[in-house]
């Protein structure tokens, strides 16, 4: 289905892909309201050697007794022997590791999932769009955008939170600018002392200036309605659905595609999403209740 | 860290759930362990005022004065958890809502002026607000368990809404209506019960409620094209969950149409 | 069983119904846990075996849209009956099963898989649909990315014995899935049962091994012959079509059909076509945990598109009308199911129209929807 982001070495690393792996949180690191940054490492060293993952995929983080959560990894592909995964507190699970402290234990399956289209962006220009919560899942891609910069055009990043205090990673935005990334950012609401954009984020995307839509690939993620929004003004500023880039969320709950739980259409968002070509899943989006 | 204290409260009712609870036996050690039963007169001499952290609500408001009684004892309580179909639909006595009360009453007391009642049973929901409704007739201890546990946890609760059909198929029980033409009222009854009857060949009798988004109409039709009365469709929907608005709509609209044909 | 194995050209040879009796003894000498049809609860089941009176000895299903009965046959047919409300994905794929186990330790949590030995099966009356039904749930559990360990170690072991309809249900539409009513692969030995015995093809060395242990002749032209007429009474016997031309299509591109409300309104959204649909997969995991919440198992349990917390997400659900989960199940079952496992998901065995508690048809809905395509 999605082939160039396929990722088929999973399956080997983890013969029984309903057992997890025991990690351990290293470091935790509060962000915004209700969201914080946890640092795991597998503990057994074998397992820690062979976990590699793409920008884009997922985990499963397990609590024993409240159950899994697919959570996508939030680090630096590059430095796996840390996975970083941002987490808002939203349901059982979140709430439990919400309550964990350094050094607690906890479940690991993965990684799984497709991964964004790295190579397809090499020497273009790449704007990536995240909206609340939909920051951490590109964030190893900036990391390797930047650890990469020489090898693509203009990069953007547009930024869309609900209000300036729930913007994430406020040290390292700057330093992402400084390395080349184009910061763009709104808020929907604006605090006393906010001097920036208020509104939707499709709004910085109609007021990018110097924007080659021929040239430009694009990854979106955050709520499905913006991620509509925002595809459906790339496409009226003259990109394609081809070039654009989306990650997608259903009710994940075995990762593997055997429990049926997250299909939309004929995809099972787990192992053929959770990042699609746009194209391939806008039918889908469109239709309410699918 | 102090343990949270805990009541059970009795209303109108058989004390079937409250008994579910003694049942639970070994589970019922570890809750006690955990929490502090602070008032529970089925069980204990101890009874103490609130505040409590959890209360168990077992039985409909028939009753001026339980209609009083559960305002008080909402403000005392933290959690309040309504247990089983006469707390959570009002119960089998709700069979009299909409008949005439007074005619009951001088049908079986002798001096009925001395009772006090409502005109209706009524669920607790209908009085004041419920945190959690555990339904069933009677409740299942282990649901029981879960939700007192999941709640020291600070989880959600698994207490799963679909019907009792999902049940007979996992435990491998044949469809007593397909095979056999028994009326059951599975397909639109929630889950709760592990589809106890239709395992020694009844079909359910809706003792969890309605299911989520029930399709009453359609299981009537069917019925009735199949040989059910209307009457007999109406009858068994009004059992321990006639209140249910679901059940009550159902039977209440074959009941009209069984008045329009006469 | 392997397919690859198969000894294509061994001539049938024919089985009495004396020797028939003893292969009950011959899978138990090979470790078989016989699992094959009896009649229970008013209905022929599949469930354990240990001989041949265990069978439905004269006894057929009449079968309609929302009704299943027995009823008496006027011989001793073993094998006189379609299919009932089990099927063989119970053995493979059980309702409820434990997939993996948390222990708390000093360390922290540890992980580990349930012990568990997997059963050595041998099936015994598997119909055409049904070997349709178990390559499917092959593709689902063992050919994708990701293998499922509790089928694969089942499967693996399994041997099937196929025994080829010879009569066909009202609910049976076999034929327009092009999954029988004859048994072409994926089976270890098939049978056609004649009322002095079966005539029996043996396809790999595992059917080989038992039939080998039991007396038998090579099938005559007249025991072929009569199996071949046997079996030609059930192809004549199928009265159901559903018309699959371009079915993928005609569905996907009908997500807004009126039809689609139109069976909500009798749809009970109960699960009880997915419960006994043989392909259908989807499970939940639930937590299962000591009173000291330090040993914790993960129970997988059948789950159905139907129920209504089968869509949450992020506190809401995605599917919540009776309208969109009928349309989840019927597209998935046979549009979608070809995108993602090159086949449909459907082998035309007729269970869920029978068990349907209010007989839907969804040879019915699919011809509404041709019949004024939006």
């Amino acid at each position: 289905m999605n082939s160039s982001c396929a990722t088929g070495e999973t399956s080997n690393a983890q013969p029984n892909p309903w057992v997890p792996q025991t990690a351990r949180i290293r470091e935790i690191t509060p962000e915004v309201d209700n969201v914080a940054t946890y640092h795991l490492t597998l503990v057994d060293p074998a397992a820690a050697n062979a976990y590699h993952f793409q920008p884009g995929q997922f985990n499963m983080l397990y609590v024993p007794g409240a159950g899994e959560s697919a959570i996508s990894m939030s680090g630096d592909p590059d430095s796996p022997e840390t996975l970083a995964h941002t987490i808002r507190l939203a349901g059982n699970v979140t709430k439990s590791i919400s309550e964990m402290k350094v050094g607690d234990t906890l479940g690991l399956r993965g990684p799984f999932g497709t991964s964004w289209p790295l190579e397809a962006c090499k020497g273009r220009d790449v704007i990536l769009v995240a909206g609340g919560i939909g920051l951490p899942p590109l964030r190893p891609l900036i990391y390797r955008l930047l650890a990469e910069r020489q090898q693509y055009g203009r990069l953007h990043l547009l930024y869309g939170a609900r209000s300036p205090d729930m913007r994430l990673y406020t040290a390292e935005r700057s330093l992402w600018s400084e390395r080349g990334l184009e910061l763009k950012e709104t808020v929907d609401r604006s605090n006393p002392g906010w001097l920036g954009n208020v509104g939707v984020v499709p709004l910085l995307l109609e007021r990018l200036e110097s924007f080659e839509p021929k040239q430009t690939t694009m990854m979106i993620c955050g709520p499905e309605l913006m991620m509509r929004f925002t595809a459906r003004t790339a496409m009226q500023r003259g990109m394609t659905a081809e070039q654009i880039w989306v990650s997608t969320e259903r009710n994940m709950q075995c990762a593997v595609g055997l429990c049926g739980h997250c299909q939309l259409g004929p995809e099972f968002i787990c192992k053929d999403g959770p990042i699609f070509r746009y194209d391939q899943i806008s039918p889908y989006f469109k239709v309410e209740g699918l | 860290m102090e343990k949270p204290k805990l009541g059970v409260f009795k209303f109108a009712s058989c004390d079937g759930c409250q008994l579910s609870l003694l049942d639970a036996e070994d589970q019922l050690l570890a809750v006690a362990g955990a929490v502090d039963i602070v008032h529970f007169p089925e069980a204990s001499s101890r009874i103490e005022s609130g505040p409590y952290d959890i209360a168990l609500i077992e039985g409909s408001i028939t009753t001026p004065h339980d209609a009083e009684r559960i305002q008080q004892i909402r403000r005392d309580s933290k959690f309040l958890m309504t247990i089983g179909a006469c707390a959570t639909a009002g119960g089998i006595q709700a069979l009299r809502n909409g008949a005439d009360t007074d005619e009951f009453m001088r049908a079986v007391y002798a001096t009925p002026e001395y009772i006090q009642v409502l005109n209706k049973s009524t669920p607790i929901a209908e009085h004041v607000k419920v945190d959690f409704e555990l339904r069933g007739c009677p409740i299942n201890q282990y649901q029981l368990i879960e939700v007192i546990q999941s709640l020291l946890a600070g989880r959600n609760p698994r207490t799963p809404k679909h019907s009792v059909c999902l049940d007979c198929k996992r435990r491998g029980t044949v469809c007593v209506t397909v095979a056999q033409g028994t009326a059951c009222l599975g397909p639109v009854t929630q889950s709760g019960c592990e589809a106890i009857c239709p395992s020694y060949n009844r079909g359910c009798y809706g003792c969890y409620g309605p299911a989520p988004q029930p399709n009453l109409v359609s299981l009537s039709t069917h019925s009735l094209k199949e040989g059910t009365s209307p009457a007999e469709m109406a009858h068994s929907l009004q059992n321990f969950n006639v209140h249910a608005p679901a059940f009550h709509n159902e039977s209440q609209r074959l009941t009209d149409q069984i008045e329009e044909q006469n | 069983m392997s397919e690859g194995l198969q000894a294509a050209n061994a001539p049938p040879c024919f089985l009495s119904k004396e020797q028939f009796a003893k292969l009950f003894k011959v899978l138990r000498a090979l470790e078989y846990d016989v699992i094959g049809p009896t009649i229970d609860q008013e209905a022929i089941v599949y469930d354990r075996i240990s001989s041949i009176d265990d069978l439905p000895r004269g006894w057929t299903d009449i079968q309609e849209p929302g009704k299943y009965r027995l009823e008496k046959r006027n011989d001793d047919a073993l094998f006189g009956y379609v299919v009932g409300p089990h099927s063989w994905k119970q053995n493979l794929f059980p309702p409820v099963t434990t997939l993996s186990v948390a222990d708390r330790t000093d360390e922290g949590w540890q992980f580990s898989e349930p012990e568990q030995d997997a059963p050595k099966f041998a099936f015994l009356g598997v119909r055409a649909c049904e070997l349709a039904a178990l390559k499917i749930q092959d593709r689902v559990f063992l050919e994708g990315p990701y293998i499922d360990p509790q089928y694969q170690g089942r499967r693996n072991q399994a041997l099937v014995i196929a025994v080829n309809c010879t009569q066909a249900a009202s609910t049976c539409f076999c034929t327009s899935m092009k999954t029988g009513p004859r048994c072409k692969a994926g089976y270890d030995l098939a049978l056609t049962e004649l009322p002095e015995g079966f005539v029996v093809e043996v396809v790999t060395p595992q059917g080989e091994a038992v039939i080998n242990a039991l007396e038998t002749q090579i099938a005559t032209e007249e025991n072929q012959n009569q199996a071949e007429a046997a079996r030609q009474q059930a192809v004549d016997q199928i009265t159901r079509t559903m018309d699959t031309t371009d079915i993928r299509d005609l569905l996907m591109s009908n997500l807004e059909h009126p039809q689609w409300d139109d069976v909500a309104e009798r749809c009970l959204s109960c699960t009880n076509c997915t419960m006994v649909c043989p392909t259908c997969f989807c499970s939940s995991v639930e937590e299962v945990s000591d009173l000291t919440g330090d040993h914790v198992e993960r129970e997988r349990q059948w789950d159905s598109c139907f129920n209504v917390d089968f869509s949450y997400m992020n506190g809401g659900l995605v599917r919540n009308s009776i309208r969109n989960r009928y349309r989840q199940w019927m597209t998935h079952k046979l549009a979608t199911w070809i995108d993602q496992f090159g086949t449909s998901g459907c082998v035309g065995c007729g269970r869920c129209i029978t068990w349907c508690p209010v007989g839907i048809d969804l040879t019915q809905e699919v011809a509404a929807i041709r019949e004024k395509q939006t």
